[in-house]
């Protein structure tokens, strides 16, 4: 069961976490995400009136734009363009979902409407079965299997849910993202999701708590 | 109002009403279409299989070269893998601006080849640390009517099968040479690569997209499906029973335990159906062979 981690983690020690938004002046948000050494910084700038195509996506931006598609609520500025752009400062592992997070964070701190918060989380599986999270890159060469999951954050909201009945699972049950590279079995990827699912409560502790920091430290400043 | 207008005024209502009677509206309504996969008896080093799944139709071909092996890994071979979107196959491609998704298709069949270790680069060397053969794999899309992917995934394992690696021998200046069969009788070169004459391939991955919609799944969407939803979920299953990848890229449904384990249930069949589709295929070239 257990694995001996290089840096002395064990299996579901996430690495330090660190979050610090509006970094960046010229942009309408921005966030800067550290997971160790792997460190992303993000900015948000829009909406910007006009549509814009013909960008070639690579896989990452496309997974990334994807799945920042689906937590934004873009009916609410038709016809306009946010653009978030990404730049990878360290990458030590578990880059993918450092950049969901970091974008994420940029796009609370530039005030975009969102559906709910994603948070993702890498999730590697050993050779003997057992399963390890936020790998570094050095972990990630010696893995079978890797999976990159974001889940979603469930908003705290005082609404009542609207009819209960057909929606009985909980909305951080699902899964919004998942890539995975090497091959598994299928109870070994339930079990990463089980785990990441797990984990991806503490980051979104996290995140909620840095934000609400962030918050109340810019208010005791206007003031 | 007429049902063609209805359909293309408001599609999703369409859908939606017909999937609450459990019927798909597909034009030719099937459960999963028709898939075949066309195998191309040609000379070596070309192996241009076609699949088509549906209406999808792909068109792959593996192109060999030799090359010098890298310092790192010199008893291994390369491989390259391309996947083009020209104009023909979608009214959504233009001329001169290419497809937005090709190149991610392609990486997600690289992906999918390397990590699940389906071929062994070492197959691929020639003489150690000397020559190895560098194999481009060129999928061409014909015609693009969704499931882009499980029908390029196929048509590379299809070419893979296929691929017959031509006798190659060493001259006197030391350059590695391919020799026909009139010279294999006259020469009196050694040849290098005698026995490694088609690669092994270790297991095969088959994939299956599926769409998801409220609670609703369906394998193996069209175009027109995968313009009006967004949510699609790739299993790719090899005949091992591993899962090689589950993708999934955002889209306005989320995913749960469940649904994920109906879209492997249906991967597996689909997998199953595709493997004998595949060896169907493969067979009369077996034949050829043995010739």
């Amino acid at each position: 069961m257990e694995v001996d981690r290089l840096d002395g983690r064990n299996p579901n020690q996430l690495r330090p976490l660190a979050c610090s938004r509006n970094v960046l002046h010229r942009a309408h948000g921005s966030a800067r995400w550290s997971q160790g050494d792997t460190i992303v910084l993000a900015a948000v700038y829009g909406p910007k009136a006009g549509t814009r195509k013909g960008e070639n996506p690579e896989k990452c931006e496309m997974i990334l734009k994807r799945t920042l598609q689906s937590i934004c609520l873009l009916s609410i500025h038709p016809n306009t363009t946010t653009s978030v752009i990404v730049q990878v400062v360290g990458d030590d592992g578990a880059l993918l979902p450092c950049a969901i997070n970091a974008s994420c964070a940029a796009l609370v701190d530039a005030g975009i409407p969102l559906k709910h918060l994603a948070v993702a989380i890498s999730c590697a599986l050993a050779e003997n079965g057992s399963v390890i999270l936020d790998p570094t890159l050095v972990e990630e060469q010696k893995m079978l299997a890797i999976a990159h999951l974001a889940f979603p954050n469930p908003p705290l909201s005082v609404i009542p849910k609207s009819s209960a009945s057909d929606e009985v699972q909980p909305i951080e049950h699902g899964i919004i993202t998942s890539v995975t590279h090497g091959a598994m079995s299928v109870r070994d990827y339930f079990n990463c999701l089980e785990r990441g699912r797990a984990a991806s409560a503490k980051v979104s502790e996290f995140l909620r708590r840095s934000f609400q920091l962030q918050v109340s430290e810019d208010s005791s400043k206007a003031i | 109002m007429e049902v063609e207008a209805y359909r293309r005024l408001f599609p999703l209502p369409y859908y939606e009403r017909h999937l609450a009677e459990s019927v798909r509206p597909t034009p030719a309504s099937r459960p999963i279409p028709d898939t075949t996969v066309a195998v191309a008896p040609s000379p070596p080093p070309t192996g241009p299989p076609s699949s088509k799944v549906g209406d999808t139709t792909m068109l792959a071909a593996i192109k060999l070269e030799v090359m010098t092996p890298g310092a790192e890994s010199p008893d291994q071979g390369s491989l390259g893998i391309e996947f083009h979107m020209p104009p023909i196959c979608s009214p959504l491609v233009r001329p001169g601006r290419p497809a937005e998704v090709a190149p991610v298709i392609s990486k997600q069949i690289s992906d999918v080849v390397m990590s699940s270790g389906v071929i062994d680069l070492k197959e691929l060397s020639l003489i150690n640390g000397k020559a190895a053969w560098m194999a481009y794999l060129d999928i061409y899309c014909l015609n693009a009517d969704g499931s882009l992917f499980d029908a390029a995934l196929l048509s590379a394992i299809a070419a893979f099968s296929n691929l017959q690696i031509p006798l190659v021998s060493v001259n006197e200046d030391g350059r590695v040479i391919a020799v026909s069969g009139k010279l294999q009788e006259e020469s009196k070169l050694e040849l290098v690569n005698k026995e490694k004459r088609k690669l092994s391939l270790r297991s095969t991955p088959f994939s299956l997209t599926c769409m998801l919609h409220k609670n609703y799944i369906f394998a193996d969407p069209t175009a027109e499906e995968e313009s009006i939803m967004d949510t699609v979920v790739t299993v790719v299953i090899d005949s091992l029973g591993r899962l090689v990848s589950v993708y999934k890229a955002g889209g306005s449904v989320l995913v749960y335990n469940s649904a994920l384990q109906e879209c492997i249930i249906l991967a597996k069949k689909r997998a199953e159906e595709l493997q004998k589709i595949l060896a169907d295929a493969l067979s009369p070239q077996m034949d050829l062979d043995s010739d």
